[in-house]
């Protein structure tokens, strides 16, 4: 997607509400300046070296007025090395109404399932935005009618998705790809209809006492491509293959204990295949008589997709092991560390993220990534002269 | 014991009269409980009826130094009628501005731990929290956790201190301790005033008996059928000098809340 026509284009909206504005139209959102520096040299031609920076802008718009609610939050960044990175998005324009037992949402959303740390396998409406960030935790809009109905033995949510949205892949320039560069244009679908198939999720999710429970199935087309090098071997192709998945998220709350599961089931992708991360968060409140909290995570991820003709994966079996630093502080500052163990090749990737609010409305955090042990068969191979560090510094309005 | 009076006081006659001796220090322990519980009871019970309420709430942090940091949030409470059951509350925070949108929903029970959700904007995630943790700070603040979330009355057992001028009122002086596990707290002095029956002042005294913090809760308002509300809270620190200030603002009773406005699926449109 191109900044210059979607961008301006909402930028031109953006303005207009924003001068059309009511009293009861609240804005919010931030401006952010980052920069992501690469100390190794590319391992691949037209990569750039060095540091890649970035604008960053995403405001809010909530109007609430009795049962309505309307949202409006678009995003855009633009990057100095990596065209493919800048791009524009509408993270949400909807539509909602809301009854006591019902609601009913038109338009673009953003929806996350799950309860595990390291990887959301069950989270599976909205594409991952890849190009913003590789922990896949950034997501792109998503089109949708959902319903949902609160009763007392839980909440039960539908959801017709009508719009597919690919995957966000860095281009010829960026960091943090394969040897070979995806070519978004030339997408290729399981469905004649391709990004216009109608995809169906359903979801029930509850608590029992200290048991909180998610069950999930989607139809439709797959958010995670195959990708398959093209006749000429120049160029990766994405296929998005027709799926069916089940997924449930569980997680018992017991004392300082989080203990957490997520499993899936996906049929549609070469054999059908299970999924599935298990593993717990352990909080020690108040560390040695401060008034921070650390916690500890551990998890260990399951996948035994066909190795043919399914996406490809490095999570098959791994072990994450992980800490958060929590200060309580005033500045709200807290410490993320961890690492991504392959219990079969032994390569393995550690992560570390910093934040702290500075002042009143101005936020600062630092990431750190290294892909360590990096064997030449594995697909982090790509990786393994990508190690970044990344500050970013948001204003938030 | 007094099951050993009746039944074998004729045969036994001689434990009757031990029994009695021994008893009347503890008889008298045991009615300046029952007067501690009547007087907190009566105090808990003013509130009754008040059925749902929202309001804002401006948290002011300030430093040993002086420098001072604030938040703005709206608190919504659901009351629920049985004793034994807590209430439900949804705690929404407005500014500082990157945490705009985190909201915190609890479902308090009264000896059990509460059950608690947080949602996180930026990930649009609802996450099922220890409440565990009763005595770490609340984001930031010199308040607990706890000072928040235990003021249901039968999470304390009481005793009855004395009674002295407070202010221009009278006031009941009552002791409390912690029924609930993981208090950073072995006792808290309550002053509850005898003529509205709300709470005037508290004492909180740390893990080992030491005096921490003190509560002064000022600019009570009356709202209908004799509904109180503190408008000014003041937390001291008495180890690090620190305090926090909550001004309440703009109470609406009867809103028509329902339980459904109360569960973790909402989380995610309160804003």
């Amino acid at each position: 997607m191109s900044i210059n026509y979607v961008g301006r284009l909402l930028i031109l909206l953006s303005i207009c509400i924003h001068y059309t504005t009511y009293a009861e139209i609240e804005f919010s959102g931030f401006a952010g300046v980052e920069s992501r520096w690469f100390p190794h040299d590319a391992q691949f031609s037209d990569q750039f070296n060095g540091a890649q920076n970035s604008l960053i802008l995403e405001p809010e718009w909530i109007y609430e007025q009795g049962d309505h609610q309307i949202s409006f939050i678009p995003f855009a960044r633009i990057d100095s090395r990596d065209d493919d990175r800048t791009h524009a998005d509408i993270r949400e324009a909807y539509w909602l109404y809301i009854q006591d037992e019902w609601e009913l949402l038109v338009g673009v959303n953003r929806e996350f399932w799950g309860v595990t740390e390291s990887r959301h396998l069950v989270n599976i409406l909205n594409q991952i935005d890849q190009v913003e960030n590789i922990d896949e935790e950034d997501y792109l809009g998503q089109a949708m009618i959902n319903l949902a109905i609160q009763k007392n033995y839980g909440r039960f949510s539908f959801y017709v998705l009508p719009l597919f949205r690919e995957r966000t892949f860095a281009g010829d320039d960026g960091r943090l790809r394969a040897a070979l560069v995806v070519d978004e244009d030339e997408a290729e679908y399981e469905s004649s209809a391709e990004e216009w198939h109608t995809d169906l999720a359903a979801r029930y999710s509850h608590f029992i006492g200290d048991w909180d429970i998610g069950l999930s199935y989607f139809y439709g087309t797959g958010r995670e491509p195959t990708l398959v090098p093209n006749t000429s071997g120049t160029r990766l192709i994405p296929h998005y293959e027709i799926i069916n998945q089940v997924g449930v998220d569980l997680q018992y709350t017991y004392e300082e204990w989080l203990w957490k599961f997520e499993g899936i089931i996906r049929e549609g992708q070469g054999d059908t295949f299970a999924a599935s991360v298990i593993g717990f968060e352990y909080t020690f409140f108040q560390f040695r008589d401060s008034d921070a909290d650390l916690g500890v995570l551990l998890e260990h991820l399951y996948d035994d997709r066909d190795k043919i003709a399914a996406p490809v994966t490095v999570l098959e079996n791994d072990l994450f092991l992980g800490t958060r630093y929590t200060f309580n502080d005033i500045q709200d500052t807290s410490l993320l560390a961890g690492g991504i163990f392959d219990l079969e090749d032994e390569s393995y990737s550690l992560r570390v993220e910093a934040e702290r609010r500075i002042g009143d409305s101005l936020k600062v955090e630092i990431e750190g990534q290294l892909f360590t042990n990096a064997r030449n068969e594995s697909l982090t191979a790509s990786f393994k002269e990508d190690d970044f560090i990344t500050l970013r510094l948001s204003q938030f309005f | 014991m007094r099951i050993l009076k009746n039944k074998y006081a004729s045969k036994y006659i001689w434990l009757f009269t031990a029994s009695i001796v021994l008893n009347t220090p503890l008889y008298a322990e045991e009615n300046l409980e029952e007067k501690g519980f009547e007087i907190a009871a009566r105090s808990d019970r003013s509130d009754r009826g008040f059925s749902d309420s929202i309001v804002k709430l401006k948290m002011v942090l300030r430093n040993a130094a002086g420098k001072e940091s604030s938040r703005t949030l709206e608190i919504k409470t659901f009351e629920i009628q049985d004793e034994n059951i807590g209430d439900r509350s949804l705690v929404v925070f407005d500014s500082p501005r990157d945490i705009k949108g985190t909201a915190l929903l609890s479902h308090a029970q009264i000896l059990d731990p509460d059950n608690q959700w947080l949602y996180l904007p930026a990930l649009k995630r609802v996450k099922r929290i220890s409440s565990t943790n009763k005595s770490g700070p609340f984001v930031g603040s010199e308040f607990a956790f706890e000072d928040f979330t235990s003021t249901e009355l039968n999470k304390y057992t009481y005793k009855w201190l004395r009674s002295e001028a407070c202010g221009e009122l009278t006031c009941d002086v009552v002791e409390r301790y912690p029924r609930y596990e993981n208090s950073g707290y072995t006792r808290q002095i309550a002053w509850v005033d005898q003529t509205v029956f709300q709470v005037r002042k508290l004492d909180f005294y740390d893990r080992k008996d030491a005096l921490l913090k003190t509560l002064e809760l000022n600019e009570y308002r009356e709202y209908e059928d004799g509904i109180w509300r503190s408008h000014m809270f003041s937390m001291i620190n008495h180890q690090t000098g620190k305090s926090t200030e909550l001004i309440y603002s703009d109470y609406e009773f009867k809103t028509g809340l329902t339980e459904n406005d109360f569960v973790k699926g909402v989380l995610k449109r309160v804003n």
